[in-house]
């Protein structure tokens, strides 16, 4: 192996990555094709619908979700994202100072502009009231 | 570990600053307030919108580079300010009646509104990529939100669903652009590609070409040339009509100004390469939109579509020809075509009944007998947008072609003059059908104040520019002298 | 060490995956998502740039990049729901009302 790769200096860090690609592939083929080789095989109707929590599935997996789901899915995106930016503030702070204080104190600002703006809204009410 | 902290200079973006404010305020007032009116927010974006064009005026003639190197203070970004905000302000005022009648009278729409015209002027003063890239997501966002704003309705929905799609496809074109020009020469910042791309020009660095490419293919989708051009027509007549507009008119002048900006100040140096390029798009735009344009007879919302397609081909021209003069005229047409584009999507306001089912041509019968004012107006903005003398529309045309025919692009000027005389063919067309054919029954209305404001600007702008066209184009001489530093 | 040429080869063919996605794909999320993977991949080559020129810039543009990846998947979520809710398809080609 290291013979044939010599030639190729980039793909030399590779190495470990192939073996182990190849070292788990394998496994888990063999593993398999032994298991097939020595269980018993005698399907019924119970043993062959899918697994949900050990309770028989009650309907098709694929149906609408309530609309709520989304919005609040939107939501999570939108801050979860925003919040990224907090991270290199907060690791700087002490070097940043009040500088860098009042700048995200205006950034978090804007932001809660919008999440009082979702709030009022309802968007985060599970229930709509009235 | 040093930091050199950005210098921050709040009120060399005193225009971008009120105009957030107000759009923030609206936003808040819409949802704290019970009860307010859709008409006192439009009259609060205005007031907003004023200020910020106080703000714009109050800066004229300061230059400097602020923020790290990111926005630029000069007469270039202030006069495509006045642009915008002009843009902004009609479409407002448009707005306030087709809201009302099409029953989606939301707060949301006017900070929406107010939002792009920030990522516009984000775009316009921005002088490094990464800045006019948040400029122009700040735009589109706000406009895929606007072009799907009649939520109900399905036309609006695809409309907003294809601006997206191809919106955001253009976005990656744009931002893989970016990326290699920024491999190229370590740095997004326009002044320093001008150096390294300068000195590494010509075919030879694939990186630099490259992402000049596809910042062409970006910038091409957003200013809707061809062959970028397929979203237009059905973008343009599924949303709400005033959104149409202030797409076609404002968010274009957003897209040019960072177009002007990044190819004649950043990347003259590359001009013989991208320039075959340009002069391909601007062809094609101004051919096949007057081809497609000349066989669109069932909705004025498209037929005003495809003649946008045709009036980028024009600015392309201009911006083509270059310098100076050929910038210039890119600004000058960007103010007239706001006027009388903006004026002639009023008139389709006015004029289009509840829900817009029918826009064909021949709802437009015999208009002349039952609303003769809004007749007479709507041919002022067609004969405007066609070219006759004495109008804005001529007078722009004009200055590009001539920038044109100096710049040594004689055969591009003449398919320009060709098409122009074509396209007096289908606006004539929509001409005849209001004056010559008998009236078909339009439910009597009278125009709100606003609308009726708008488009007294809009006449006012479309015929001031025609016939005093000097001092406005100076203007917009100085202020891409501004930018060339010449 | 790993050569600046893999990573942009990596990501040109991430990007031209996108952009294959994009014009054959049907589906109004499936494009999207085509959408999506032409911008990490823009991202990729931000972060290879990056590393390679030795300036932090690249990074931070990722950082943006990002941010505006979300705001696009958030309208474009939005977008998508209200079309559904009005049609039941997220088909693009099922989406032909407007045509001239």
């Amino acid at each position: 192996m290291e013979v044939f790769l010599r030639g190729y200096s980039a793909l030399g860090p590779y190495v470990p990555v192939f073996l182990f690609i190849v070292v788990a592939v394998t496994f888990g083929i063999v593993t398999l094709f032994i298991a097939k080789l020595v269980r018993p095989h005698r399907p019924y109707p119970e043993k062959l619908s899918p697994y949900e929590c050990g309770v028989p599935p009650l309907m098709e997996a694929r149906e609408r979700f309530f609309i709520r789901f989304y919005i609040i899915a939107i939501l999570f995106v939108l801050f979860d994202v925003e919040a990224a930016f907090l991270y290199p503030w907060a690791v700087l702070y002490g070097k940043l100072g009040l500088y860098g204080f009042i700048e995200m104190m205006i950034f978090i600002g804007i932001l809660l502009v919008g999440y009082f703006y979702a709030w009022r809204k309802g968007a985060l009410d599970w229930v709509k009231e009235g | 570990m040093n930091f050199v902290l950005p210098e921050i200079d709040l009120g060399a973006i005193a225009p971008q600053l009120w105009l957030t404010a107000t759009a923030i305020l609206v936003l808040m007032v819409q949802a704290f307030v019970p009860l307010v009116t859709s008409r006192s927010l439009a009259l609060l974006s205005i007031i907003g919108s004023l200020l910020s064009l106080v703000a714009t005026l109050g800066l004229w003639g300061q230059e400097a580079v602020l923020f790290s190197g990111m926005i630029a203070l000069d007469t270039f970004s202030l006069f495509f300010n006045v642009v915008f905000l002009l843009g902004a302000i009609l479409t407002v005022l448009i707005s306030v009646e087709y809201l009302e009648r099409e029953q989606i009278a939301h707060g949301e729409y006017f900070a929406l509104v107010l939002f792009a015209t920030v990522g516009m002027m984000i775009m316009a003063a921005g002088v490094d990529l990464i800045a006019i890239f948040i400029g122009l997501e700040i735009l589109s966002l706000s406009l895929y939100v606007l072009a799907g704003f009649m939520r109900q309705v399905l036309r609006s929905n695809e409309s907003a669903m294809k601006y997206f799609l191809l919106g955001a496809f253009a976005t990656g074109f744009f931002l893989y652009g970016i990326a290699l020009l920024y491999g190229a020469t370590g740095s997004t910042n326009l002044d320093r590609i001008f150096l390294i791309a300068g000195e590494r020009g010509g075919w030879g660095n694939v990186l630099v070409m490259g992402g000049m490419g596809l910042l062409l293919v970006g910038f091409g989708f957003k200013v809707a040339s061809v062959p970028f051009h397929m979203w237009t027509p059905d973008v343009y007549e599924g949303a709400p009509t005033p959104i149409s507009a202030f797409m076609s008119t404002a968010a274009k002048a957003g897209a040019f100004a960072a177009f002007v900006r990044v190819f004649l100040y950043s990347l003259p140096g590359l001009a013989a390469s991208w320039a075959p390029l340009l002069a391909g798009m601007a062809v094609l735009s101004m051919v096949v939109g007057t081809l497609l344009a000349l066989v669109q007879r069932r909705n004025i919302k498209r037929l005003l579509a495809y003649s946008s397609i045709v009036h980028v081909g024009y600015l392309l021209l201009g911006l083509l020809s270059g310098g100076t003069e050929g910038g210039a005229s890119v600004l000058f047409y960007l103010l007239a075509y706001t006027f009388m584009q903006v004026g002639a999507f009023a008139v389709v306001v006015y004029l289009g009944g509840q829900g817009e089912d029918d826009l064909s041509l021949a709802r437009f019968s015999g208009v002349a007998v039952r609303h003769p004012v809004a007749a007479l107006a709507f041919s002022l903005f067609l004969l405007s947008l066609a070219g006759i003398p004495p109008t804005a529309g001529f007078v722009g045309k004009f200055y590009i072609f001539s920038a044109a025919i100096q710049a040594g692009h004689i055969g591009l000027a003449v398919v320009g003059v060709l098409t122009s005389v074509v396209s007096l063919y289908y606006y004539l067309g929509v001409i005849v059908f209001m004056y010559m054919r008998d009236p078909v029954d339009l439910p009597e209305r009278r125009p709100s104040a606003a609308l009726v404001t708008a488009l007294a600007l809009a006449v006012a702008g479309t015929v001031e520019m025609g016939l005093f066209p000097g001092s406005l184009l100076d203007l917009a001489q100085q202020s891409v002298a501004s930018l060339l530093g010449s | 060490m790993v050569p600046l040429s893999h990573y942009l080869i990596v990501s040109a063919a991430l990007f031209a995956i996108g952009v294959a996605g994009v014009l054959v794909r049907r589906n109004a999320i499936i494009i999207f998502l085509s959408i999506e993977i032409m911008l990490n991949a823009v991202n990729l080559t931000f972060v290879a740039f990056s590393r390679f020129l030795d300036s932090l810039s690249g990074q931070i543009i990722v950082f943006f990049v990002m941010t505006v990846a979300a705001a696009e998947a958030a309208v474009g979520l939005a977008i998508i729901v209200s079309i559904y809710r009005n049609r039941e398809s997220v088909d693009v080609d099922r989406v032909n009302l407007l045509k001239g």
